[in-house]
């Protein structure tokens, strides 16, 4: 009961806004060079659909954004663990990857564009850059943040350093690490479109360009609809990976049962 | 002819802090027979978990030696369970496979022991849980899997480090006697270690009194109840007589301080 009043009411508030600010528009007269209507934002989601020219780019942004985050993950993952089971690695390496991670990425964007190209390389390479510093501090506190006693539990089994890595820190350091994919996934998809708008051939970021030298606004509307849909869906599809494999994670219960208290 | 599972000899402890030495334990001696319950009783700081952390190879003593069923104890070793306050369970293993983890680490092969954790499961009133997940379970339960990972591989000696402290009063009688009945039935030694002076009294063969700062031992009491014994016993002048004799110690010595 609860529930479908929830519902109804959310799209009650979805419609009176958009519903508002089609009036608004539309009674002020502003140009749709400065707020387009909604009514022509929705034209423009449904002629770049069926023209096919928005799944183009859209398949090209998103392949950017999957390769990277991979790419990225991986990065931070290894980087990670380096850093966590190697005390000369953390003196060494660990300043000069704080330093990297304190440059903003859209200034490295250039560069990256300069020394790999307008293809999909500079994006991958963009979008793992930005994607990879969450997952490698996560990994590094979660595989560091195994419980004293279970450490000596295994020590008294007589067990080897490698069995308490595999038994212990590596299941131990996974909501660390499933919480660090969860932003990598929306940082790789920033990476993705701010490398696409400096320089690119394809891709939505690249498409956000070129509606705006051509004052096409409602355009413009419509593919930041589309980006944040995919955010969504990007985010919803890690945390789905994520109630399969922490299952057993208290907090992931906690998170689990108030979604069933709330629906 | 009894052999001696523990032997420990002038063991002392000391902990470096920045204004000098503390001596959680100095120069203790006692030996443990095999097959024998021995409980420590004292209060928190007389060295009790120290010692029993040297007993499992996890810290090494300062000075004197210890030494279990015969071989000097120069870390970790397999021919011991051991059993800490909170069951330290994993969440994302089983029941069955928590049982299961010392094989695991010593590569035994699991399916020589399956049967094996499930009689033990049995034994310690878990059958039918084997699949659950340790959050499934109360903490009275929770404990008992602990008990069964500890004997799992069979090894000759259980150490116990307040393994019910933190169980609730009613739970905690109920697992004195579940551990009674494992004890009866499997015949191993167990070094309990406690502050509950009823709990050492009712459980064990012998009870070692243990005084702060220094940790020492200040009595070895026999404990001489007849065995099955059921937790009435708590109530009669024979039970009452002991447990007043080590509360004697303690405040004698100035060492209650809980």
């Amino acid at each position: 009961m609860r529930s479908t009043r929830n519902v109804a009411l959310s799209v009650l508030l979805f419609c009176v806004s958009v519903g508002g600010w089609e009036a608004l528009v539309r009674a002020f007269e502003v140009p749709a060079f400065i707020l387009p209507p909604p009514s022509q934002v929705a034209l423009a989601l449904w002629r770049g659909f069926s023209s096919g020219l928005y799944l183009q780019h859209l398949s090209h942004t998103l392949l950017e954004t999957l390769l990277g985050f991979l790419a990225g993950s991986a990065l931070g993952l290894v980087l990670g663990t380096a850093v966590a089971l190697s005390r000369p690695v953390e003196f060494f390496l660990y300043p000069y990857i704080v330093m990297f991670q304190s440059l903003p990425k859209v200034a490295l964007a250039p560069l990256i564009v300069v020394w790999f190209g307008l293809g999909l390389t500079s994006k991958v390479i963009n979008a793992a850059l930005i994607a990879f510093f969450p997952l490698l501090v996560n990994t590094m506190v979660g595989l560091r943040s195994a419980d004293e006693e279970r450490v000596s539990l295994m020590r008294s089994l007589a067990a080897s350093e490698r069995q308490i890595f595999w038994m212990l820190r590596l299941p131990n350091s996974l909501p660390f690490v499933m919480a660090g994919l969860d932003v990598a996934m929306i940082f790789a998809l920033i990476g993705a479109i701010v490398a696409e708008f400096v320089g690119a051939q394809k891709g939505l970021g690249m498409l956000i360009q070129s509606m705006n030298f051509n004052m096409d606004v409602s355009g413009q509307f419509s593919i930041l609809l589309i980006l944040s849909v995919v955010g969504l869906l990007l985010n919803r599809g890690v945390m789905m990976i994520r109630k399969r494999v922490l299952f057993w994670d208290p907090s992931e219960k906690e998170r689990i049962e108030q979604e069933r208290v709330s629906a | 002819m009894a052999t001696e599972a523990i032997s420990v000899q002038h063991l002392s402890k000391l902990y470096t802090t920045r204004d000098g030495g503390v001596a959680a334990l100095e120069r203790i001696s006692f030996s443990v027979d095999e097959g024998e319950f021995v409980a420590v009783v004292g209060p928190s700081g007389c060295g009790k978990s120290t010692l029993l952390k040297i007993l499992a190879g996890l810290l090494s003593p300062s000075a004197g030696s210890a030494s279990l069923r015969g071989t000097a104890i120069q870390g970790p070793r397999r021919d011991i369970g051991v059993v800490f306050q909170s069951p330290v369970l994993f969440p994302w293993r089983t029941v069955l496979d928590n049982v299961l983890l010392p094989i695991d680490v010593q590569g035994l092969g699991r399916e020589r022991f399956m049967s094996a954790a499930m009689d033990l499961l049995a034994l310690v009133g878990l059958r039918g849980f084997e699949r659950r997940y340790p959050w499934e379970l109360s903490g009275g339960m929770q404990q008992r899997v602990a008990i069964t990972r500890a004997l799992i591989h069979d090894p000759a000696m259980l150490l116990m480090d307040e393994p019910f402290g933190a169980l609730d009063a009613m739970t905690r009688e109920h697992m004195n006697l579940e551990l009674q009945r494992i004890w009866l039935e499997r015949k191993k030694t167990v070094f309990f270690i406690t502050h509950s002076i009823p709990e050492a009294v009712f459980l064990a063969d012998r009870v070692l009194v243990m005084t702060p700062r220094p940790g020492r031992v200040v009595d070895d009491l026999r404990i001489k109840l007849p065995r099955v014994r059921p937790l009435d016993l708590m109530t009669t002048p024979e039970f009452g007589d002991y447990t007043r004799h080590i509360r004697g110690l303690f405040n004698v010595k100035g060492g209650l301080d809980a």
